[in-house]
């Protein structure tokens, strides 16, 4: 391991924008991906919820 | 009738493929966490500092996966829409539509990080080069594919209408990959060949392609996710869907 301390570390030998930058973006899109597949997910179950009630009423 | 192995044909139903993709999309993510926290850990602790960019070398260990799922994805979309317009099987346009979002994103990804690489090696954030201007194309074909999808009501014209869209596209894959070669340009050849011995260091390389892998894994975790919602918005009104919501 190359690193002597934490704060060396995240300096990332003073590219710590470019490097956290970058694995940050990529985290943070595939968290928002994740969230943006659940919620369209929910949203179609609670559609097919109410889309559904009116006949077990009828029934 | 083939009572065999595993009857391929029954899994080309919408209706199975939501079960099927139910039980599997777990699967795919866990494996994408567990490789990923393996990735990093070589990416951060065990892959030493490169000769000539130091330490800002290991967006590497993004900007590679990012890249290359963009285009790996962006020809299995093209594929699912051959298979589309030859077969016309439903399941094969939801498919495609599943995966066009996570293409864009990781496009869009692999732009944002080549970026933020470019910035402090080149002392540019964009360069109108043949790499860089072939994969913003990429992008706006992913971006072309959704607002294409979006304005056409009819979902089964839409995917047809996109898969046409998909396919001409896949013409720039290639030109995308090969363009370090046909063209001078800023950025570096291929990270990784078959066809001559890695130029890194074996942490490099094995963290690199460790990402890389569970990059694929994210994606097919995504695109099983998301399908399983395009599936019940398009068979919303069958009989299956109202048992499979109670």
């Amino acid at each position: 391991m190359q690193w002597n301390s934490v704060s060396e570390f995240f300096a990332m030998g003073g590219y710590a924008f470019y490097v956290w930058g970058s694995f940050g973006a990529t985290a943070l899109v595939m968290a928002v991906e994740s969230l943006l597949i659940r919620n369209r997910r929910r949203q179609m179950q609670q559609t097919l919820r109410a889309e559904h009630q009116p006949n077990e009423l009828q029934t | 009738m083939n009572k065999h192995g595993i009857q391929w044909f029954k899994y080309a139903s919408p209706q199975n493929f939501y079960f099927l993709a139910g039980r599997l999309w777990p699967w795919f993510a866990g494996l994408a966490a567990v490789l990923a926290l393996v990735g990093l850990w070589i990416a951060f602790f065990l892959a030493p500092t490169d000769a000539q960019q130091g330490e800002g070398y290991r967006i590497i260990f993004v900007h590679v996966p990012t890249s290359q799922m963009s285009m790996l994805i962006y020809v299995v979309m093209a594929g699912w829409a051959a298979i589309g317009l030859a077969f016309n099987t439903r399941l094969s346009g939801m498919m495609a539509s599943a995966l066009a979002p996570t293409g864009a994103l990781f496009a869009f990804l692999s732009l944002v990080t080549g970026s933020l690489w470019g910035k402090p090696m080149w002392g540019t954030w964009w360069v109108w080069d043949a790499r860089l201007t072939s994969e913003l194309i990429l992008l706006f074909l992913y971006l072309g594919f959704l607002a294409l999808q979006s304005s056409i009501d009819d979902p089964r014209r839409a995917d047809k209408a996109c898969a046409v869209l998909a396919l001409v596209g896949v013409v720039n894959v290639p030109i995308i990959y090969f363009s370090v070669i046909w063209w001078n340009t800023l950025h570096q050849g291929a990270s990784v060949s078959m066809t001559r011995a890695p130029s890194m260091a074996a942490p490099m390389l094995w963290g690199m392609l460790i990402m890389v892998v569970a990059f694929w894994m994210y994606a097919i975790a995504a695109a099983l996710a998301r399908v399983r919602t395009i599936i019940l918005e398009r068979e919303r009104h069958t009989e299956w869907v109202k048992h499979a919501m109670e």
